[in-house]
Protein backbone atom coordinates (compact mmCIF):
# COMPACT_ATOMS: atom_id res chain seq x y z
CA UNK A 1 0.00 0.00 0.00
CA UNK A 2 2.61 2.50 1.07
CA UNK A 3 4.95 1.72 -1.84
CA UNK A 4 2.25 2.55 -4.36
CA UNK A 5 1.28 5.69 -2.46
CA UNK A 6 0.79 8.74 -4.63
CA UNK A 7 2.26 11.11 -2.07
CA UNK A 8 5.66 12.38 -3.23
CA UNK A 9 7.56 10.96 -0.29
CA UNK A 10 11.25 10.47 -0.79
CA UNK A 11 12.20 7.16 0.84
CA UNK A 12 14.64 8.98 3.14
CA UNK A 13 12.06 11.51 4.36
CA UNK A 14 9.86 9.42 6.64
CA UNK A 15 7.59 11.01 9.23
CA UNK A 16 9.99 12.54 11.78
CA UNK A 17 9.73 11.09 15.29
CA UNK A 18 9.70 12.88 18.62
CA UNK A 19 12.75 11.94 20.76
CA UNK A 20 11.48 9.83 23.67
CA UNK A 21 13.77 11.44 26.24
CA UNK A 22 12.45 14.89 25.40
CA UNK A 23 8.90 13.53 25.49
CA UNK A 24 9.43 11.95 28.92
CA UNK A 25 9.70 15.30 30.69
CA UNK A 26 6.41 16.42 29.20
CA UNK A 27 4.71 13.14 30.08
CA UNK A 28 5.75 13.51 33.74
CA UNK A 29 4.79 17.18 33.89
CA UNK A 30 1.44 16.89 32.14
CA UNK A 31 0.75 13.44 33.57
CA UNK A 32 0.75 14.86 37.10
CA UNK A 33 -1.45 17.79 36.10
CA UNK A 34 -3.90 15.49 34.32
CA UNK A 35 -4.05 13.11 37.27
CA UNK A 36 -4.86 16.02 39.57
CA UNK A 37 -7.70 17.15 37.29
CA UNK A 38 -9.01 13.59 36.99
CA UNK A 39 -8.78 13.13 40.76
CA UNK A 40 -10.89 16.20 41.53
CA UNK A 41 -13.59 15.29 39.04
CA UNK A 42 -13.62 11.56 39.75
CA UNK A 43 -12.87 11.02 43.42
CA UNK A 44 -12.40 14.05 45.70
CA UNK A 45 -14.83 14.14 48.63
CA UNK A 46 -15.88 10.60 47.74
CA UNK A 47 -13.53 7.78 48.64
CA UNK A 48 -10.75 10.24 49.51
CA UNK A 49 -11.00 13.90 50.52
CA UNK A 50 -8.31 16.48 49.84
CA UNK A 51 -10.64 19.41 50.34
CA UNK A 52 -13.06 19.53 53.24
CA UNK A 53 -16.80 19.66 52.68
CA UNK A 54 -18.81 18.49 49.70
CA UNK A 55 -18.65 21.44 47.27
CA UNK A 56 -16.43 19.74 44.66
CA UNK A 57 -18.41 16.49 44.86
CA UNK A 58 -21.75 18.25 44.51
CA UNK A 59 -20.58 20.51 41.68
CA UNK A 60 -19.19 17.73 39.43
CA UNK A 61 -21.74 15.18 40.71
CA UNK A 62 -23.48 14.53 37.39
CA UNK A 63 -20.24 14.31 35.40
CA UNK A 64 -18.90 11.81 37.94
CA UNK A 65 -21.94 9.58 37.43
CA UNK A 66 -22.21 9.93 33.65
CA UNK A 67 -18.49 9.46 32.97
CA UNK A 68 -18.66 6.18 34.86
CA UNK A 69 -16.63 6.98 37.98
CA UNK A 70 -17.74 5.40 41.28
CA UNK A 71 -19.72 8.14 43.00
CA UNK A 72 -21.68 7.10 46.06
CA UNK B 1 22.86 15.97 11.47
CA UNK B 2 22.36 19.12 13.52
CA UNK B 3 19.74 21.72 12.82
CA UNK B 4 20.34 25.45 12.86
CA UNK B 5 18.89 27.57 15.66
CA UNK B 6 15.22 28.22 14.98
CA UNK B 7 15.26 25.34 12.55
CA UNK B 8 14.10 22.75 15.07
CA UNK B 9 11.61 20.22 13.92
CA UNK B 10 8.02 21.41 14.42
CA UNK B 11 7.42 17.98 15.93
CA UNK B 12 8.02 18.90 19.55
CA UNK B 13 6.13 17.40 22.51
CA UNK B 14 4.76 20.88 23.12
CA UNK B 15 3.16 21.08 19.67
CA UNK B 16 1.47 17.72 20.26
CA UNK B 17 0.28 18.66 23.75
CA UNK B 18 -1.25 21.97 22.63
CA UNK B 19 -3.23 20.17 19.93
CA UNK B 20 -4.30 17.54 22.44
CA UNK B 21 -5.57 20.15 24.88
CA UNK B 22 -7.58 21.81 22.10
CA UNK B 23 -8.99 18.45 20.93
CA UNK B 24 -9.82 17.57 24.54
CA UNK B 25 -11.59 20.86 25.12
CA UNK B 26 -13.80 20.27 22.08
CA UNK B 27 -14.35 16.66 23.21
CA UNK B 28 -15.40 17.89 26.66
CA UNK B 29 -17.96 20.23 25.11
CA UNK B 30 -19.36 17.51 22.83
CA UNK B 31 -19.46 15.05 25.75
CA UNK B 32 -21.37 17.65 27.75
CA UNK B 33 -23.97 18.05 24.99
CA UNK B 34 -24.42 14.28 24.69
CA UNK B 35 -24.55 13.85 28.47
CA UNK B 36 -27.03 16.70 28.89
CA UNK B 37 -29.32 15.48 26.11
CA UNK B 38 -29.15 11.70 26.61
CA UNK B 39 -27.89 11.15 30.16
CA UNK B 40 -29.53 13.77 32.34
CA UNK B 41 -33.11 12.47 31.90
CA UNK B 42 -32.04 9.20 33.59
CA UNK B 43 -30.05 10.97 36.31
CA UNK B 44 -33.26 12.88 37.08
CA UNK B 45 -35.26 9.62 37.07
CA UNK B 46 -32.78 8.04 39.48
CA UNK B 47 -32.85 11.03 41.82
CA UNK B 48 -36.66 10.95 41.81
CA UNK B 49 -36.49 7.26 42.81
CA UNK B 50 -33.96 8.11 45.52
CA UNK B 51 -36.25 10.76 46.94
CA UNK B 52 -39.28 8.47 46.76
CA UNK B 53 -37.32 5.86 48.73
CA UNK B 54 -36.32 8.49 51.29
CA UNK B 55 -39.96 9.50 51.71
CA UNK B 56 -40.84 5.89 52.62
CA UNK B 57 -38.28 5.52 55.40
CA UNK B 58 -39.54 4.50 58.83
CA UNK B 59 -39.20 7.04 61.68
CA UNK B 60 -36.38 4.94 63.16
CA UNK B 61 -34.43 5.07 59.88
CA UNK B 62 -34.98 8.82 59.60
CA UNK B 63 -33.71 9.30 63.15
CA UNK B 64 -30.61 7.18 62.42
CA UNK B 65 -29.86 9.19 59.26
CA UNK B 66 -30.28 12.50 61.07
CA UNK B 67 -28.02 11.35 63.90
CA UNK B 68 -25.36 10.35 61.34
CA UNK B 69 -25.68 13.71 59.59
CA UNK B 70 -25.43 15.59 62.89
CA UNK B 71 -22.29 13.65 63.84
CA UNK B 72 -20.57 14.72 60.62
CA UNK B 73 -18.56 17.89 60.43
CA UNK B 74 -20.72 20.07 58.21
CA UNK B 75 -18.28 22.93 57.71
CA UNK B 76 -17.84 23.50 54.01
CA UNK B 77 -21.10 21.70 53.24
CA UNK B 78 -23.00 23.36 50.47
CA UNK B 79 -26.23 22.76 48.65
CA UNK B 80 -26.00 22.97 44.88
CA UNK B 81 -29.21 23.11 42.91
CA UNK B 82 -30.07 20.40 40.40
CA UNK B 83 -30.16 23.08 37.69
CA UNK B 84 -26.52 23.97 38.40
CA UNK B 85 -25.46 20.32 38.73
CA UNK B 86 -26.98 19.23 35.44
CA UNK B 87 -25.62 22.22 33.47
CA UNK B 88 -22.53 24.11 34.72
CA UNK B 89 -21.40 21.37 37.07
CA UNK B 90 -21.67 18.70 34.38
CA UNK B 91 -19.89 20.99 31.90
CA UNK B 92 -17.01 21.57 34.35
CA UNK B 93 -16.54 17.84 34.79
CA UNK B 94 -16.68 16.83 31.14
CA UNK B 95 -14.38 19.68 30.02
CA UNK B 96 -11.83 18.93 32.77
CA UNK B 97 -11.77 15.22 31.97
CA UNK B 98 -11.85 15.84 28.20
CA UNK B 99 -8.90 18.23 28.34
CA UNK B 100 -6.89 15.91 30.57
CA UNK B 101 -7.56 12.88 28.33
CA UNK B 102 -6.96 14.90 25.15
CA UNK B 103 -3.56 16.03 26.41
CA UNK B 104 -2.60 12.51 27.48
CA UNK B 105 -3.76 11.07 24.14
CA UNK B 106 -1.68 13.65 22.27
CA UNK B 107 1.45 12.77 24.26
CA UNK B 108 0.76 9.08 23.57
CA UNK B 109 0.44 9.96 19.89
CA UNK B 110 3.76 11.83 20.08
CA UNK B 111 5.35 8.63 21.37
CA UNK B 112 4.02 6.39 18.56
CA UNK B 113 3.95 8.64 15.47
CA UNK B 114 6.61 7.42 13.04
CA UNK B 115 7.34 4.32 15.11
CA UNK B 116 4.55 1.85 14.28
CA UNK B 117 4.88 1.57 10.53
CA UNK B 118 1.62 3.48 10.17
CA UNK B 119 0.98 6.96 8.85
CA UNK B 120 0.89 9.74 11.45
CA UNK B 121 -2.90 9.90 11.05
CA UNK B 122 -3.21 6.14 11.43
CA UNK B 123 -1.06 6.12 14.57
CA UNK B 124 -3.11 8.93 16.12
CA UNK B 125 -6.40 7.23 15.29
CA UNK B 126 -5.06 4.04 16.88
CA UNK B 127 -4.22 5.96 20.08
CA UNK B 128 -7.76 7.33 20.31
CA UNK B 129 -9.28 3.90 19.64
CA UNK B 130 -7.06 2.19 22.22
CA UNK B 131 -7.80 5.05 24.65
CA UNK B 132 -11.52 4.42 24.33
CA UNK B 133 -11.08 0.68 24.83
CA UNK B 134 -8.51 0.80 27.65
CA UNK B 135 -9.74 3.84 29.58
CA UNK B 136 -13.46 3.79 28.80
CA UNK B 137 -14.71 0.37 27.77
CA UNK B 138 -12.65 -2.05 29.89
CA UNK B 139 -13.26 -0.45 33.33
CA UNK B 140 -16.93 -0.07 32.30
CA UNK B 141 -17.16 -3.80 31.55
CA UNK B 142 -16.54 -4.73 35.19
CA UNK B 143 -17.56 -1.55 37.02
CA UNK B 144 -20.24 0.07 34.85
CA UNK B 145 -21.47 3.57 35.57
CA UNK B 146 -24.15 3.69 38.25
CA UNK B 147 -26.91 6.27 38.52
CA UNK B 148 -27.60 8.15 41.76
CA UNK B 149 -29.47 5.95 44.28
CA UNK B 150 -27.32 2.94 43.35
CA UNK B 151 -24.30 2.20 45.50
CA UNK B 152 -23.76 2.42 49.23
CA UNK B 153 -21.68 5.22 50.69
CA UNK B 154 -20.05 2.65 52.98
CA UNK B 155 -18.38 0.83 50.07
CA UNK B 156 -17.22 3.85 48.04
CA UNK B 157 -13.60 3.35 49.18
CA UNK B 158 -13.36 -0.23 47.96
CA UNK B 159 -15.26 0.45 44.75
CA UNK B 160 -13.05 3.43 43.91
CA UNK B 161 -9.89 1.40 44.60
CA UNK B 162 -11.10 -1.50 42.42
CA UNK B 163 -12.13 0.79 39.59
CA UNK B 164 -8.78 2.59 39.48
CA UNK B 165 -6.85 -0.68 39.91
CA UNK B 166 -8.56 -2.07 36.79
CA UNK B 167 -8.00 1.23 34.96
CA UNK B 168 -4.29 1.16 35.87
CA UNK B 169 -3.86 -2.47 34.77
CA UNK B 170 -5.70 -1.72 31.54
CA UNK B 171 -3.58 1.35 30.68
CA UNK B 172 -0.28 -0.37 31.53
CA UNK B 173 -1.32 -3.49 29.57
CA UNK B 174 -2.30 -1.51 26.48
CA UNK B 175 1.03 0.38 26.55
CA UNK B 176 2.89 -2.93 26.91
CA UNK B 177 0.83 -4.38 24.04
CA UNK B 178 1.84 -1.56 21.68
CA UNK B 179 5.53 -1.83 22.66
CA UNK B 180 5.51 -5.62 22.16
CA UNK B 181 3.65 -5.32 18.84
CA UNK B 182 6.25 -2.85 17.62
CA UNK B 183 9.05 -5.30 18.52
CA UNK B 184 7.22 -8.22 16.86
CA UNK B 185 6.98 -6.40 13.53
CA UNK B 186 10.53 -7.54 12.70
CA UNK B 187 9.41 -11.16 12.82
CA UNK B 188 5.88 -11.14 11.43
CA UNK B 189 3.41 -8.99 9.56
CA UNK B 190 1.61 -6.17 11.32
CA UNK B 191 -1.79 -7.85 11.53
CA UNK B 192 -0.36 -10.99 13.13
CA UNK B 193 1.54 -8.88 15.66
CA UNK B 194 -1.60 -6.85 16.40
CA UNK B 195 -3.70 -10.00 16.81
CA UNK B 196 -1.16 -11.59 19.10
CA UNK B 197 -0.85 -8.60 21.45
CA UNK B 198 -4.62 -8.02 21.42
CA UNK B 199 -5.00 -11.59 22.68
CA UNK B 200 -2.37 -10.97 25.34
CA UNK B 201 -4.11 -7.79 26.45
CA UNK B 202 -7.44 -9.61 26.77
CA UNK B 203 -5.84 -12.37 28.86
CA UNK B 204 -4.29 -9.80 31.24
CA UNK B 205 -7.62 -7.97 31.53
CA UNK B 206 -9.48 -11.23 32.04
CA UNK B 207 -7.19 -12.22 34.92
CA UNK B 208 -7.42 -8.75 36.49
CA UNK B 209 -11.23 -8.83 36.28
CA UNK B 210 -11.27 -12.30 37.78
CA UNK B 211 -9.05 -11.22 40.70
CA UNK B 212 -10.82 -7.94 41.47
CA UNK B 213 -13.96 -8.00 43.64
CA UNK B 214 -17.41 -7.79 42.07
CA UNK B 215 -19.93 -5.17 43.07
CA UNK B 216 -23.66 -5.72 43.35
CA UNK B 217 -25.49 -2.99 45.17
CA UNK B 218 -28.44 -2.58 42.84
CA UNK B 219 -31.15 -3.58 45.27
CA UNK B 220 -34.52 -3.12 43.58
CA UNK B 221 -33.46 -0.31 41.28
CA UNK B 222 -35.53 -0.60 38.06
CA UNK B 223 -33.60 -2.47 35.37
CA UNK B 224 -34.81 -0.34 32.46
CA UNK B 225 -33.70 2.97 34.05
CA UNK B 226 -30.36 1.35 34.91
CA UNK B 227 -29.85 0.14 31.35
CA UNK B 228 -30.83 3.51 29.79
CA UNK B 229 -28.48 5.30 32.17
CA UNK B 230 -25.58 2.97 31.41
CA UNK B 231 -26.22 3.12 27.68
CA UNK B 232 -26.13 6.91 27.76
CA UNK B 233 -23.01 6.88 29.93
CA UNK B 234 -21.28 4.68 27.36
CA UNK B 235 -22.46 7.04 24.64
CA UNK B 236 -20.86 9.97 26.51
CA UNK B 237 -17.54 8.11 26.73
CA UNK B 238 -17.73 7.14 23.05
CA UNK B 239 -18.54 10.72 22.02
CA UNK B 240 -15.62 12.04 24.06
CA UNK B 241 -13.06 9.62 22.61
CA UNK B 242 -14.43 9.90 19.08
CA UNK B 243 -14.09 13.67 19.20
CA UNK B 244 -10.58 13.45 20.62
CA UNK B 245 -9.75 11.04 17.79
CA UNK B 246 -11.24 13.04 14.94
CA UNK B 247 -9.82 16.41 16.02
CA UNK B 248 -6.42 15.00 16.95
CA UNK B 249 -6.05 13.03 13.70
CA UNK B 250 -6.70 16.22 11.71
CA UNK B 251 -4.43 18.42 13.85
CA UNK B 252 -1.53 15.98 14.17
CA UNK B 253 -1.90 14.97 10.52
CA UNK B 254 -1.34 18.57 9.43
CA UNK B 255 1.49 19.00 11.92
CA UNK B 256 3.37 15.96 10.66
CA UNK B 257 2.72 16.92 7.02
CA UNK B 258 4.52 20.17 7.75
CA UNK B 259 7.34 18.42 9.60
CA UNK B 260 7.79 15.98 6.72
CA UNK B 261 7.86 18.82 4.19
CA UNK B 262 10.44 20.66 6.35
CA UNK B 263 12.60 17.56 6.55
CA UNK B 264 12.43 17.10 2.79
CA UNK B 265 13.34 20.72 2.18
CA UNK B 266 16.27 20.46 4.54
CA UNK B 267 17.44 17.26 2.87
CA UNK B 268 17.22 18.94 -0.54
CA UNK B 269 19.13 21.98 0.74
CA UNK B 270 21.82 19.72 2.22
CA UNK B 271 22.23 17.89 -1.08
CA UNK B 272 22.88 21.08 -3.06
Amino acid sequence: MSHTSATPLAPTAQVPVVPLLQLGTWVVFFGLLAMLAIFFVSSDQGAVSLLAGNGVHEWVHDARHLLGFPCH
Amino acid sequence: MSTLPGENSVLSPRSFLLRGLAAGLVAGLIAFLVAFAFGEPYVDDAIALEEAAAAQMTPAEVAAEEAAAAAEDDSGMVEISRDDQRSWGLLTGTVAIGTALGGLAALAAAAVVGRLGLSARGSTALVALLGFVAVGLVPFAKYPATPPAVGSGDTIGGRTASYFALLLVSVLAVIAAVVVAQRLRDRMDGWSAAGLVAGGYLVVIGVAMWLLPSVNELGDFPADTLWYFRRSSLLVLAAMWATIGVVLVAAIGRLTDRATADAQRRELAASL
